[in-house]
């Protein structure tokens, strides 16, 4: 079938098979391979985008089920200039990442839940953010870069 | 993984998505927020041919008063539910359930709707619906019928819901006033409960103590005659078939149900 979603600001459409995944679809229709596949199984987050403005799993959502819809992929959150993203700054900041494989999905479900609780406490962090799992960092500065970004004080 | 092959299909009204299903029957699969369908599909444990989306249903999203009823649309997410101010006054309950399910990337997608006709018997919103005594509305060839819960989860994975049915709505008695209490052990941040408990009032209900979501009737029977939050729960296990499993045997699932509903009575004001 033929998909069209807007990525980014930028539609994309493309004749796919109707299972394709939408992970698949933003990586290899779209050329857009920030939004890594870890588990493929829903558990871990790599993979979470926004879909009209909340995050999903995007290797649980159809690409057909996006069709006609809006998808925000880590790339698509650098400012005009390039600028990076308040939450990609305070992640870097605050040393949020190590390999950096579960970064794109920990940045955009950051984003998401900030969208809803812009000052979130700790452990409101630590319950939002528990979809997403990092094999490096431990957490702590992951949760240190969600308050930088609220603009909260941060815990050495 | 990728599922195997199949057409989809999205349609844009009740009546639609109906005409589908009685057309194709057991060879199509009706997809809600696809939060358990999909990761089935991935794993070909299930294989329509036909994949009807009903993801462009919102006339069937939306949480009203109806009189001394709450009605909720079956495909009302999660995260809806969770932030609803109807629930969070009239029902604090479901609320708070919806908003411990999965993470905020699965409340983003999963509905009421398919968690109830999911029907997995380690699942959140199904023993909260039963706690409250709600009532499934389910729409097929021959019109709508009523469903109460206690007849709804017949096994794991069981509803009496006919394949070319479906679940448009739920319908719970307002809770006001009522004290509740919602516990809940799981062994990672994300996962379903090992057990859980689920109190609305002096009802008691119970997740995965069982092929289905049970009712703790004899805790139920011991708070009716006066009984306390510990004498009641220590009945929680009576009538329950935990399953036994390498990480929760089934003597330690009736242990966490005593002590989980200990814990929900106490919240939920008895004590
Ligand atoms: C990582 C993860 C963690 C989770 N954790 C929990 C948890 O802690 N607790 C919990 O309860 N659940 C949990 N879930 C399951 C989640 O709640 C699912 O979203 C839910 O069980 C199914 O809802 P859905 O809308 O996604 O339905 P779908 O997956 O789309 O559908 C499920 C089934 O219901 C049928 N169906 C859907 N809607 C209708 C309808 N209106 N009428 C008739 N049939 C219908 C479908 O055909 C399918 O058979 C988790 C899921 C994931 C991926
Ligand atoms: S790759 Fe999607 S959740 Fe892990
Ligand atoms: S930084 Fe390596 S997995 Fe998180």
């Amino acid at each position: 079938m033929k998909v069209s979603i807007e990525i980014n600001g930028t539609t994309v459409s493309e004749e796919v098979e109707d299972r394709t995944l939408l992970v698949h679809f933003v990586r290899e229709q779209a050329g857009l391979t920030a939004t890594n596949i870890g588990c493929d199984t829903t558990s871990c987050g790599a993979c979470t985008v926004l879909l009209d403005g909340e995050s999903v799993k995007s290797c649980t959502v159809l690409a057909a089920q996006a069709d006609g819809h809006r998808v925000t992929t880590l790339e698509g959150l650098r400012g005009e200039g390039g600028d990076l993203h308040p939450v990609q700054r305070a992640f870097r900041e605050e040393h949020g990442l190590q390999c950096g494989f579960c970064t794109p999905g920990m940045i955009m479900a950051s984003v998401s839940l900030l969208d809803h609780n812009p000052k979130p406490t700790r452990q409101e962090v630590r319950d939002g953010l528990e979809g997403n799992l990092c094999r490096c960092t431990g957490y702590h500065n992951i949760v240190n870069a969600v308050m930088n970004a609220s603009g909260q004080e941060v815990q050495r | 993984m990728i599922p195997a092959r199949f057409t989809y299909r999205r349609v844009s009204s009740v009546d639609e998505a109906l005409a589908a299903v009685a057309e194709h029957g057991d060879d199509a699969k009706l997809l809600a927020g696809g939060q358990s369908l999909l990761p089935l599909m991935k794993l070909r444990f299930a294989a329509p041919e036909l994949l009807i989306d009903l993801g462009p249903l919102d006339e069937l999203r939306y949480v009203r008063r109806e009189g001394d009823e709450i009605a909720v649309g079956a495909m009302t997410r999660y995260h809806d539910l969770h932030h609803d101010a109807v629930l969070a006054e009239h029902a604090p309950l479901l609320a708070h359930v919806a908003g411990s399910v999965g993470d905020q990337q699965v409340r983003h997608r999963g509905t009421i709707g398919g968690s109830l006709v999911h029907a997995d018997p380690a699942a959140d919103l199904p023993a909260a619906v039963l706690a409250v005594d709600g009532v499934l509305v389910a729409r097929g060839p021959d019109g709508e019928r009523r469903i109460p819960a206690a007849e709804f989860f017949q096994g794991p994975f069981e509803t009496p819901l006919a394949p070319e049915e479906l679940l448009t709505e739920v319908r719970v008695p307002v809770q006001d006033g009522a004290g509740w209490g919602f516990e809940k052990f799981t062994r990672r941040a994300i996962d379903w409960a090992i057990v859980g408990v689920v109190v609305a009032g002096r009802a008691v209900s119970l997740i995965n103590m069982g092929g289905t979501p049970l009712r703790a009737s004899a805790v139920e029977a011991a708070l009716a005659e006066g009984a306390s939050a510990a004498e009641a729960a220590a009945l929680a296990a009576e009538g329950t078939s935990p399953a036994d499993e390498a990480h929760a045997t089934s003597e330690y699932r009736e242990h966490l149900a005593r002590v989980l509903t200990e814990r929900a009575l106490v919240s939920a004001g008895v004590s």
